[in-house]
């Protein structure tokens, strides 16, 4: 949940990038990280195992500057995508302020896209939020691979209400911070609605 | 929509500092941390150096909700605290209803010497966040009315 510090002048909120194994979670945040400069930045933390697949989250501190006199620092999580870790999903989620969705769009990821969404509105239940109400973004990554499923096909399989939906290529950057910009947009904006 | 946001107040602010700032020196610790339970550092005191503050609270909620999972597996309700003992540095970690207390400590110190001061601590600071998620509530109207004050352009300018 936002932490409002009225002493230190700060808002603190929490984003977790979420989906299928291999998606590019974690390539989201490593662009963001070498994309910002260094004093709006914390260390990047990835706990991962040997072959760097996530193993419970990697991490990031993102100042994203002054608003009305308070500093917006947004902490950034990945969860880890196979099945398997699942209890760590779950654990990740805990006052979570905005979700980014990334979807893999290689067509034999679509199976599991949907199971991982699916996996997500289960979570989110769990920690009593419900993704139709709560800041959210879709992204299409990996929109350079010769395999993958037309945009609006994609879109139609996995958009819940009317969140923003972005394609991106998280190796190269591309759509990164559109998708950034619009779940942090969200959640200031759902602080402004009280 | 997401939980309703924990505003913490000067008063309440200078005050955790305080019960921080004693502790520090009670128990003779290199440095004292207030985490929330879900990630979000709310104040220090001690010798920090360079290290970085944010990331140290994120690793300690998620060490904390690490092992409050394996304690349920177990049949126990959740491990009270949490120590990891170094060759020179050491942690201890209180959880304290929705907050953790994180006393980081070396040879000047002693588990036993933290243990005891910190659970009085414990106490003072629980005291302290009742009455900040009392008063949350209360503040969310001015947080409100602050918050209803910014722009669409106040949130672009952030990404420009």
């Amino acid at each position: 949940m936002t932490f409002i510090n009225y002493a230190s002048r700060e808002i603190n909120c929490k984003i977790v990038y979420y989906g299928p194994g291999l998606c590019g979670k974690t390539t989201n945040l490593q662009y963001i990280y070498d994309s910002t400069a260094p004093q709006a930045k914390g260390k990047l933390i990835s706990l991962a195992t040997e072959t760097e697949r996530t193993l419970f989250f990697d991490f990031m501190p993102l100042e994203l500057g002054t608003v009305r006199g308070f500093k917006t620092r947004f902490h950034l999580y990945t969860v880890p995508g196979q099945v398997y870790y699942d209890a760590s999903r779950k654990l990740i989620l805990k006052g979570v302020d905005g979700v980014v969705f990334v979807a893999d769009s290689q067509e034999e990821r679509m199976d599991a896209n949907i199971e991982s969404l699916y996996n997500l509105e289960e979570n989110l239940e769990a920690q009593g939020f419900d993704l139709m109400k709560i800041p959210y973004v879709l992204q299409l990554n990996k929109r350079d691979l010769p395999n993958v499923i037309p945009s609006q096909e994609l879109t139609g399989e996995l958009l819940r209400k009317d969140e923003p939906v972005y394609e991106a290529v998280a190796t190269s950057g591309d759509g990164v911070f559109d998708t950034l910009k619009a779940v942090a947009k969200q959640v200031l904006t759902e602080l402004r609605r009280g | 929509m997401a939980e309703a946001p924990v505003i913490i107040s000067e008063v309440h602010y200078e005050r955790l500092k305080y019960i921080l700032a004693r502790l520090c020196v009670e128990c003779a610790a290199r440095a004292v941390f207030l985490v929330d339970r879900d990630g979000q550092p709310i104040t220090h005191h001690g010798e920090i150096g360079d290290m970085d503050t944010t990331s140290f609270s994120s690793l300690a909620a998620g060490n904390v909700a690490a092992t409050s999972s394996m304690a349920r597996l177990i049949g126990e309700d959740e491990f009270p605290a949490v120590v990891h003992e170094g060759e020179k540095e050491s942690i201890f970690i209180s959880v304290i209803g929705r907050s953790l207390l994180v006393v980081v400590f070396d040879q000047r110190s002693t588990l036993g010497l933290v243990k005891l001061r910190t659970k009085k601590a414990s106490f003072e600071v629980s005291s302290v966040f009742d009455e900040v998620i009392r008063d949350s509530g209360a503040l969310h109207g001015t947080a409100n009315s602050f918050f209803a004050e910014i722009t669409d352009e106040d949130i672009d300018s952030l990404f420009s």
